[in-house]
């Protein structure tokens, strides 16, 4: 794939914490207005991986570009409006469902309209009634359901969602990946997905990184996933249950 | 007193060391510690005083509030976590409040500008402000750890540092406060302060001594609140980098 079609490269980079390697000579891409998931075993340096693109994190050393552009040559800020991050744990502010869907706006100094925060809580699949509930009530998949509106709210050109239905039951599941896809071929949203679910990696993706022990070990269409020719992405797909 | 009354108050430090020895408490050397420094410390000081007063020359209380501030920065910077720069932050922190309070006691004729007055005060202001910063200091980095996610998240949002930290930094400067306040509430219904009960056995008119105890505490209280935010909105900054990311390693002690 040629690199004009890439919303972000990776060249080389390394990600390392007190001496420890956790990225490791990392080079490849994720296309533009597509939808790439992410597999592999837990601790292989996935949600790592988002923190750099978000610039949350830095590399050590190796260049990430986005949209063609250096990424330590964008403001923080503007970056991390322009690339929505569901974070894995769906952390929440205290407070109300409300208060946390109007949080990207509040902090750029401006108001969510609620019929608009109720709009989106419909498209994640949370009845309107949810909209001044605590968070502290909520159960883990609603919180997941709270943290991709949210995420949303700023309208990212980039999605990068961290495990964000490993918490839903299958039809939430079914739903949130018909919401995923919608966005993608409406806005030509370029979408990350970091998924443990092969099946679902397969049924979303139009491409596919499998990464192991902080290595890109595989990556291509979800053929990579369904028959796969790599000893190591072999050994990976067999031990996950579909 | 004399220094043979003194000598027979020891019976007050013997005591504990009895109980710590039957009862096998192993207070014992802490105890000598304690009492060997605070006699050396106090009859240091009291002979200082006793000299600075006697001269009352501007150098000589300059020189008694360099000295103080030294060391309750050296104190707060060893116990208070190990944010960049902390150092200056603190000599900042007391410098400003020392300033501030001084200058309306001096400047609005509350009190003399005279050692005998400014020295004591400033002990108990610049001793105040050293716990407060102390007390900030553990509550900010725990607060910090409990909400990091959140914090990581407003970040992700793109919030500013400012943005990212304000809760665990207001929840600090709050709990950090709260104590002080609490203690004015119950003050005089429980026991007596320090200061005044001393002007009182010095033959002090009671009221007279209550009106000193309440201007202390009415600076103590504007000491803790000041000291908290200022040292609060100094600190934070250094938990982040340039690129606006949380450092970690910053602040746990
Ligand atoms: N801040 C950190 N300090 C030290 N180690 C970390 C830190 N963040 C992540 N790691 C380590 O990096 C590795 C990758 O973590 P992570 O990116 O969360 O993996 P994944 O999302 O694929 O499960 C893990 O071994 C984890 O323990
Ligand atoms: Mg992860």
């Amino acid at each position: 794939m040629d690199n004009h079609d890439a919303a972000i490269q990776f060249i080389d980079v390394n990600y390392s914490v007190e001496d420890t390697s956790i990225l490791k000579n990392l080079t490849g891409i994720f296309p533009k207005a597509k939808i790439t998931t992410i597999v592999g075993p837990s601790g292989a340096g996935k949600s790592t991986l988002f923190r750099l693109c978000n610039c949350l994190r830095s590399p050590n050393s190796g260049e990430i570009y986005i949209n063609g552009k250096r990424i330590s040559d964008y403001d923080p800020i503007t970056l991390r409006k322009m690339i929505g991050l569901a974070l894995q744990n769906a952390p929440m502010i205290s407070g109300t469902v409300w208060n946390n869907l109007e949080l990207p706006l509040k902090l750029q100094g401006k108001q969510l309209i609620e019929e608009e925060a109720k709009r989106l809580l419909l498209l994640v699949g949370l009845e309107e009634k949810f909209l001044f509930h605590k968070v502290g009530d909520l159960s883990g998949g609603q919180r997941q359901k709270v943290s991709i509106a949210r995420t949303l709210v700023n309208r990212p050109k980039v999605l990068l969602l961290d495990e964000i239905t490993s918490s839903l039951d299958r039809v939430s599941q079914h739903e949130i990946e018909e919401l995923i896809v919608k966005i993608n071929k409406e806005f030509s949203t370029t979408v990350i997905w970091i998924t443990h679910n092969l099946q679902q990696a397969i049924n979303v993706s139009d491409y596919t990184w499998v990464l192991m022990n902080g290595e890109l070990v595989e990556a291509g269409d979800a053929s990579i996933l369904t028959s796969p020719t790599n000893e190591r992405v072999q050994q990976f797909v067999k031990g996950e249950s579909f | 007193m004399n220094y043979i009354t003194l000598l027979l108050a020891l019976i007050f430090v013997i005591l504990p060391l009895i109980l710590s020895k039957t009862l096998h408490l192993d207070l014992e050397k802490d105890t000598i510690i304690a009492t060997v420094r605070s006699i050396i410390q106090l009859l240091l000081v009291g002979y200082l005083l006793h000299y600075v007063f006697d001269s009352d020359h501007f150098f000589y209380i300059l020189l008694m509030l360099i000295l103080m501030i030294s060391a309750a920065t050296q104190n707060a910077r060893k116990k208070g976590g190990s944010v960049t720069g902390i150092t200056w932050k603190l000599v900042v922190t007391f410098v400003f409040i020392e300033i501030l309070t001084q200058g309306i006691l001096i400047g609005l004729h509350i009190t003399p500008a005279k050692a005998q007055y400014i020295i004591p005060i400033s002990g108990m202001v610049i001793g105040n402000s050293m716990v407060l910063a102390i007390l900030f200091l553990n509550r900010f980095t725990s607060e910090i750890e409990a909400h990091h996610e959140e914090t990581e998240l407003i970040l992700s949002l793109g919030g500013t540092p400012k943005q990212a930290v304000h809760i665990p930094l207001i929840t600090a400067i709050k709990s950090s406060t709260i104590p002080t306040i609490e203690s004015q509430k119950t003050i005089g219904l429980v026991q007596l302060p320090g200061m005044m009960s001393g002007q009182i056995i010095a033959g002090a008119d009671p009221i007279q001594a209550v009106q000193f105890q309440l201007l202390i505490l009415f600076l103590l209280l504007s000491t803790a609140v000041i000291t908290s935010a200022l040292l609060g909105y100094l600190s934070y900054p250094s938990l982040f980098n340039k690129k606006m990311q949380l450092i970690k390693t910053n602040f746990s002690s």
